[in-house]
């Protein structure tokens, strides 16, 4: 076993960037505690970035899991207050079609009422006044408060937070084992995929945050968690179709939800299990895509029309219980598990299951027991806490009180940002130059995303700031911004690569629907970066997790 | 044209107007294929008009036509014409015969310096060309602007200095200074800035390569960027500029060159290209100067046929009920991108007159999961014989041509042969229509 020093040695150790850990290691630092955050791969890369962005109102669970839906009414408003820069708050329809049964409205309304969702019945027309794009068949329409919340942001601005108290945040850096002294968890061993290094860190507990990957974590401690992974797949439209939430007022089904969010709308999601060998080389498939299609035109049927960006999948971290191995219970509630009690392992707790909905209060619950354990007696103030960037002043305000004459740039650049925009130099006109037309990425956006917000590579960047997340995927955008990695990083081989890798992913979102306008998109960026640039595949160095 | 559809808006009709306009020939397509076509043609005598949508493939050039750059197996090709003899059957090159290939290979040199574009290069073997990102590509034939190396790794010079415009994104001095230092060139990174250009900048989008050759173009502001990298050269012996100069004349490039007075390669920029869209309105005007009717910005809408399949007339957009009427037609509408071909989730067809095209079948087969493999759609296109005519359900349709890149049966990207695939199959339907 390594020596702990007072620089690898924490509080709490969180292992796992996605919103779950990245809620953890904020509502830890907040309550005083020395944080480790460690992730494989980028901040939201698993789960966490790959759902609709539906700020549930929880209707959707009312009838179905009480539980679930009163969770995501409280968390919803709660998130209102605390990250209004990440929320749109879009209000949602639940629509009967003719070919539902009209009679579960009222058992939907009432379990709403029942869950302390407010669900108001109104008049087809109305609801069709209030989103035209809706299905003008409808023959039933229920309002709620359903919104949208972009999960990028929300995970980057609780890692924003955990670093202003104290936290140390590590991206790319692998888990490879766990440190044990007898029955007792002590800490990591890490290999940085950065530094090609491998170290040790030390702390009385480690949190298990790693969403599905959190069953290998588990594993390294000698612990079994059951997890089953359900594929969950989605459509991205190029534009807003809709501007309130899109529901089908029927038992949860695939593709019944379309959420407008940012620039674009997005249709999903299946449900399918898959080998878990699977998680980390997800592709859509036709079938997926085609039942996407079916189903969302009957929500919107204009969608029939509109260009398809991409096609994604996520994972979902659904976990059996104990004594069901089969699966057949699966919930998707929160699960909290002390594995001291649990399997006679101490200092290693799992926090998982759960909806990006609820990462707050599965932060709350995993600190509170992380703090029991410590024997720290700070409670939680997580839910009346803003984050970086939702301070306590009008989002409108903010692009008027830093610039005299607020653009379109300013305004896209308040609006992922916040209050923490004013950080962000668009003073003079170099750095309002535009990277990325499509989202209004300014030259300023990129360097403060390079400098401030943990980016590696163009991915990473595409994450913190929506470059390339536009209608023509990353044509030119990233060519740009690849040359300001490569002044960043001082490394144009490692730039190169990252440009490849990310072209590459943005093939993985089109190919699945790889025609019309999506087929037309990539021909010209096969023209641009395999013709005119001449660049090949092949092996390139670049920053990036196996 | 505008006077009708004036009259349309206003639901009066013409009184006395012909319901057809006649052509010898009608090209649907304005890009390299189309505009070479019409050219050959309209010199010829032939009246002829082109039915163009807008943009084409020259608006993004790489400043330089390719004619092979590598085997289906994967094998470089250094001379191009003797490997030609070697693609599959189904390669357009093979289609027409190595002898033909050679001869209009021949043919496109004077015929594209006859209409005023400066090019260089044999098809008897490779040159090479420096890409935005650095990389080194085999070129055929390289237009005046830039500078074409004789192997993969020559060495640009001993010194390099390389300009930008300050704040202009799209031309990667990074990658470049990367890929000269790796042949031995030392490389400095510098930017010029000017007044004159600053307007631009308070728009955050302006910033690109045709608004700046717009300014650069004038009396007086190309000067100035001379004299200030002039006054930053210190022992360099190479200048590397992007290729914004000269959007309308080339001679400000050549004027620019010797006002710096040291050796001074232009690089291609990230689209749009400047060069490249000079180029394709030297043609357009080439066309019009001979005789040729352009009409851009129209799409056609539908075709009628005789009784023996053959097309007898068409009818755009713009031209309404009025039918455009010609002894032959020429497709040249490109793939995907401009909408020669559109790919449906089962099936892709050509939306003018529904020619026969071949694909397989199921999408899974129409690409790659890994964007830097080759991509098997880029191949799709019409099928064609020797004549150059296109089938329709399985038909030969004599008087219907195709040339350009909506012909099927190579990889242009992958073979890197889409520039002389457009010339030579142009040059080689146009001699079909005189013969017959």
């Amino acid at each position: 076993m390594g020596v702990a020093t007072k620089d690898n040695e924490f509080d709490v150790i969180i292992v796992g960037g996605g919103i779950t850990g990245a809620g953890t290691a904020r509502d830890c630092a907040l309550r005083g505690l020395k944080v480790l955050l460690i992730e494989r791969h980028d901040l939201a890369t698993g789960a966490t970035g790959r759902n609709h962005g539906l700020l549930h109102s929880g209707a959707r669970y009312a009838v179905t899991d009480r539980e679930s839906a009163e969770e995501c009414i409280k968390e919803n408003m709660i998130l209102r207050k605390i990250a209004r820069h990440c929320v749109e708050e879009t209000e949602g329809l639940f629509l009967t079609l003719p070919e539902d049964d009209l009679d579960y409205q009222a058992k939907f309304v009432e379990s709403c009422l029942a869950a302390g969702i407010r669900a108001d019945i109104i008049d087809p027309k109305e609801a069709l006044r209030m989103e035209p794009s809706a299905n003008p068949d409808l023959i039933g329409a229920v309002k709620v408060p359903d919104g949208a919340v972009d999960p990028f942001r929300l995970t980057s601005a609780n890692v924003i937070d955990a670093k202003l108290h104290g936290a140390k945040v590590m991206v790319y850096s692998e888990v490879t084992g766990l440190i044990k002294d007898g029955d007792t968890v002590k800490g990591v061993e890490v290999f940085n995929h950065i530094t090609k290094q491998k170290n040790q860190y030390f702390a009385p507990i480690t949190v298990n945050a790693g969403g599905i990957w959190g069953q290998h974590i588990a594993e390294l401690a000698g612990v079994k968690i059951n997890m089953f992974p359900a594929k969950g797949a989605l459509l991205i439209f190029g534009h807003r179709v809709n501007n309130v939430v899109l529901n089908r007022c029927r038992k949860p089904a695939n593709a019944d939800i379309l959420v407008p969010g940012d620039t674009i709308c997005l249709i999903g999601t299946t449900s399918s299990r898959i080998p878990f060998e699977e998680c980390d080389n997800m592709y859509v498939t036709p079938d997926e895509v085609d039942v996407l299609l079916q189903e969302g035109e009957k929500l919107a049927p204009s969608l029939a029309s509109t260009r398809i960006l991409r096609a994604y999948a996520g994972v979902r971290p659904l976990v059996a219980t104990d004594d069901d191995p089969s699966g057949r219970n699966i919930s998707r509630g929160i699960v909290l598990l002390d594995h001291e009690t649990r399997d006679g392992v101490k200092g290693f707790i799992s926090i998982t299951g759960g909806k990006l909905m609820t990462y707050r209060l599965m932060a709350e619950w995993a600190t509170d027991l992380v703090c029991k354990k410590l024997n720290v007696a700070q409670s939680c103030i997580t839910m009346n806490t803003p984050l970086p960037g939702s301070e306590n002043e009008n989002i409108d305000e903010i692009s008027q009180k830093t610039w005299t004459k607020p653009g379109a740039t300013h305004k896209a650049t308040v609006g992922r940002h916040g209050a923490r925009a004013v950080n962000i130099g668009l003073k003079n006109e170099y750095d309002a130059s535009l990277v990325c037309e499509c989202e209004e990425v300014s030259v300023g956006e990129v360097k403060y995303a390079i400098d401030e917000l943990d980016v590696h590579n163009l991915v990473d960047l595409r994450r913190r700031t929506r470059v390339g997340m536009g209608t023509c995927q990353g044509e030119l955008c990233a060519c740009r911004a690849a040359g300001m990695l490569a002044d960043a990083h001082k490394c144009t081989d490692r730039a190169k690569g990252d440009l490849k890798n990310f072209i590459n992913e943005r093939w993985k979102g089109m190919y699945p629907i790889c025609w019309g306008d999506t087929l037309r998109e990539s021909e010209y960026s096969q023209w641009i970066y395999a013709g005119v640039c001449g660049l090949e595949g092949g092996e390139c160095e670049t920053i990036k997790a196996e | 044209m505008q006077v009708y559809a004036a009259w349309k808006a206003a639901n009066v009709k013409p009184l006395k107007l012909s319901k057809t306009m006649r052509f010898d020939t009608i090209i649907i397509g304005g890009g390299l294929a189309g505009l070479v076509c019409g050219i050959k043609l309209q010199k010829a005598g032939k009246k002829c008009a082109i039915v163009s949508a807008g943009q084409s493939a020259m608006h993004f050039s790489s400043g330089t036509f390719d004619l092979l750059g590598r085997l289906p197996d994967g094998t470089p090709v250094e001379a191009p014409l003797a490997a030609a003899a070697s693609l599959p059957a189904a390669h357009p090159y093979t289609i027409l015969g190595t002898e033909k290939v050679k001869k209009y290979a021949e043919e496109a040199v004077s015929f594209l310096q006859d209409c005023g574009i400066r090019i260089s290069g044999s098809a008897e073997r490779n040159s090479w060309r420096v890409t935005p990102t650095g990389e080194r590509k085999p070129a055929w034939l390289t237009i005046g602007d830039f500078t074409p190396l004789a192997s993969k790794d020559e060495k640009i010079g001993n010194k390099a200095l390389i300009v930008n415009i300050l704040g202009y994104l799209d031309f990667n001095t990074k990658f470049l200074a990367d890929s000269f230092e790796k042949q031995g060139t030392e490389c400095r990174i510098t930017a010029i800035k000017l007044d004159e250009m600053e307007r631009l900048r308070k728009n955050p989008s302006e910033m690109r390569a045709t608004n700046i050759a717009r300014v650069m173009d004038r009396d007086g502001i190309w000067e100035k960027a001379a004299e200030q990298i002039k006054a930053m050269i210190n022992n360099e012996d190479v200048v590397v500029l992007p290729a914004v100069f000269g959007l309308k004349d080339a001679s400000v490039v050549e004027k620019l060159r010797e006002a710096i007075g040291i050796k001074t390669m232009f690089i291609a920029t990230m689209p749009p290209s400047v060069p490249g869209i000079r180029s394709q309105m030297t043609l357009k005007s080439e066309f019009e100067k001979a005789g040729g009717r352009f009409f851009l910005g129209d799409t056609v809408v539908d075709a009628e046929k005789t009784e023996d399949g053959r097309i007898k007339n068409i009818g755009t957009l713009n031209f309404g009920d009025i039918r455009l009427e010609a002894d032959n037609f020429v497709l040249a509408t490109g793939s995907f991108f401009s909408k020669g071909m559109i790919a449906t989730p089962d099936k892709v067809y050509e939306p003018v007159f529904g020619i026969d095209l071949s694909y397989p079948e199921g999408r899974d087969q129409w690409f790659d999961r890994n964007f830097w493999n080759r991509q098997n759609y880029i191949s799709f296109g019409a099928k064609t014989d020797e004549t150059m005519n296109a089938y329709i359900e399985g038909r030969k349709v004599e008087n219907l041509y195709v040339i350009g890149s909506l012909i099927g049966g190579c990889n242009a990207l992958y073979e890197g042969c889409g520039g002389g695939t457009a010339i030579i199959t142009a040059l080689a339907a146009a001699d079909r229509v005189l013969e017959n």
